[in-house]
């Protein structure tokens, strides 16, 4: 019994550990230069992909609804973050810190807000048609991004829908979106943003909430004859997703100089899926090393130039083939589950399904 | 019986067949359940119609009938799942028409599933607790910010969750996924679940299916456990009729939708349109 608590201790905060072991193995890394330049632009969109990945888990495995419009709420985060930073920066001359401290907020909030308003009408879906109109909100998200002109003048902002005319220095216009951005997120942002999205999602999972949102995914009808508000506890889910995504925006928004609506295509949504479910659906240390390495991989891979996606895809097809081999998982198995081996009295356990496992 | 309920709707009286029989105990209290006239179509096939019934809020009732003949249909429309067509239902006094089924459970009428529907991944303990979640006072955000009133409800959760399974002898499975669990310990589990959404009235969906001879017995006697424990009212589905024979102090039978028969068991087990529903009439004796 005292194994199995230590264990499930252990497991409880492996996610934290690990992020924090790699940060400050990258720190190192960087201050004693050994860390080529390349290597050290990804840090940040690694940052931000893992918290992309992470909240997108909470849809997807923890809630179990098939969301792919992850990238829209990215891009409501992204723009917010960029004009928010500009405006702090030219109107208070804030400094950097609290100027990216604002955008990261800012950009979760205007998220959420979108996140409520899509979710009234897409969560009275299931399945496959929740996907067809989530997939169709994140296009709208960046159409809609695609007409809008904001421009900063003296003290005041200006909107402006379709027509580029308005007065002062543009901010963002339309599809070509923002240029010139002071690029003003850093590293330790990016860790710092992970560990909050970590804290927040893990803390969510094991609770009275967490617990509701789970119920609702392995089975509605009794989730509500113990008087659970599904549509309550699936709007939590989605909704904390789409802050997180927006936070995670605001910052990748900022570590660029140029960033166009385009960034934040149908693409870019399945590319976060695709994260999330090689890393394991539900499972979300899976999430965090899946982003880390699908993301680096594919810049490591330049050298192969133009093999470089063919690469990819075989690392992709043969991920999943190892990790649904029996023998392979059987391997892993034996280290996480070995409490399990005392107990096998009841029937075989039959849950062999992809990423049962929370932790 | 129950003149002490007040009834907001249904001015015009129609009549029906009042058989309702309550426990003597119960005669002078507000019934838990007291349903009226209910009836719901789908389509064009009636599944369920006239139905009446009332229950005690101590007493156990059965509810029997042939396969097919609308007793889940009847379950679905007491926790809402289906909205009648027809008829009134009063929790408590409470009219539930329109509610949803989480509202239905928080007014206090909680129900297990003919097919077990257990949240398989989750271990037996947060099945119970995933039960007791009105019962926990703890908010989005202080569970996120884990201030100290989510520990605070987190360890009451726990300590009256593992008091509940202990109350049906599951303290061993507390740990182990639901999914993984033997069949017989599976609906066990699905009572805890039930109970510990603190309900006024239990419905039980067939709780002894799949279960051998000693199981049934200790169920029963659970059954009675819990009526005795909580204070609460059981209305069950059952096929197994020694017990329900046993354990209930009225049946209903239904046939087609319809109740054909109600009474004590000893009035049922005489009744000769039971007899016929349940094993055809006999030639040349129409």
């Amino acid at each position: 019994m005292k194994t199995t608590k230590l264990t499930k201790y252990i497991r409880r905060y492996f996610p934290y550990v690990l992020v924090t072991a790699a940060f400050l193995i990258c720190q190192s890394l960087i201050s004693t230069g050994t860390m080529p330049r390349t290597t050290k632009s990804l840090l940040i969109p690694v940052c931000v992909y893992i918290v992309m990945a992470v909240s997108l888990n909470l849809t997807v495995g923890i809630s179990g609804e098939l969301s792919l419009g992850h990238a829209g709420f990215m891009a409501i985060g992204a723009f917010t973050g960029i004009v928010v930073a500009e405006y702090t920066g030219s109107v208070f001359s804030a400094p950097e810190w609290v100027q990216l401290l604002l955008a990261i907020v800012a950009g979760g909030v205007l998220a959420g807000i979108m996140g409520t308003l899509i979710g009234i009408p897409v969560l009275r879906l299931h399945g496959d048609y929740l996907a067809i109109v989530t997939l169709a909100f994140g296009e709208i998200i960046r159409n809609v991004l695609n007409c809008i002109y904001i421009s900063l003048d003296g003290k005041k902002l200006h909107f402006a829908f379709n027509n580029m005319n308005i007065d002062g220095k543009l901010l963002f216009r339309g599809p070509t979106g923002a240029t010139g951005v002071t690029r003003i997120a850093t590293f330790t942002a990016g860790f710092l943003l992970v560990l909050v999205t970590l804290f927040v999602v893990l803390n969510l999972i094991h609770s009275r909430s967490g617990r509701a949102i789970m119920a609702i995914r392995d089975n509605r009808i009794a989730a509500e004859s113990v008087g659970i508000d599904v549509t309550e506890y699936r709007m939590m889910a989605f909704v904390t997703s789409a802050v997180l995504a927006g936070m995670g925006g605001a910052l990748f928004g900022l570590n660029y100089s140029t960033l166009a609506p385009s960034n934040f295509s149908f693409n870019a949504s399945i590319l976060i899926l695709v994260y999330v479910v090689l890393g394991g659906i539900g499972n979300i240390t899976g999430s965090i090393i899946a982003a880390t390495v699908l993301y680096v991989l594919p810049e490591e891979l330049r050298r192969f130039s133009d093999y470089r996606m063919l690469v990819y895809a075989v690392v992709l097809i043969a991920v999943m083939l190892v990790t649904n081999s029996t023998s392979v998982r059987g391997f892993f198995d034996r280290f996480r589950d070995k409490e399990q081996k005392q107990r096998k009295d009841g029937p075989e356990n039959k849950t062999g399904k992809e990423g049962a496992h929370h932790e | 019986m129950s003149e002490e309920v007040k009834h907001k709707f249904n001015t015009k009286m129609v009549p029906f067949p009042s058989q309702a029989i309550v426990p003597e105990r119960d005669l002078h209290k507000l019934p838990v359940l007291d349903v009226r006239n209910l009836g719901i179509d789908f389509g064009g096939l009636t599944a369920v119609d006239g139905f009446n019934i009332t229950i005690g809020p101590t007493e156990i009732s059965g509810l029997i009938g042939p396969n097919g003949a609308g007793k889940t249909t009847i379950f679905n429309l007491l926790t809402s799942v289906y909205q009648p067509t027809r008829g009134s239902i009063l929790l408590n006094g409470i009219d539930t028409k329109g509610m949803t089924t989480h509202k239905v459970n928080k007014l206090g009428i909680a129900r297990t599933f003919q097919n077990i529907r257990l949240f398989t991944d989750m271990t037996a303990l947060d099945n119970v607790k995933v039960g007791m979640h009105n019962g926990i006072k703890c908010s989005f955000a202080s569970s996120v910010l884990r201030l100290p009133s989510h520990f605070k409800a987190e360890k009451q959760a726990n300590e009256k969750a593992m008091e509940l399974l202990d109350f049906m002898g599951l303290t061993e499975v507390a740990d182990q996924k639901a999914g993984s669990l033997p069949y017989g310990v599976q609906r066990r589990l699905e009572i805890v679940r039930a109970l510990a959404t603190s309900p006024s009235i239990i419905l039980l969906d067939e709780p002894a299916a799949g279960m051998n001879p000693s199981e049934t017995t200790e169920l029963m006697h659970q059954i009675r456990r819990i009526r005795d424990t909580f204070h609460i009212a059981v209305f069950l589905i059952e096929h197994d009729m020694n017990l329900v024979m046993n354990v209930c102090e009225a049946i209903a039978v239904v046939n087609y939708g319809r109740i054909i028969a109600k009474g004590t068991p000893d009035d049922i087990r005489q009744n000769p349109a039971v007899i016929e529903a349940y094993l055809g009439r006999e030639e040349g004796n129409p």
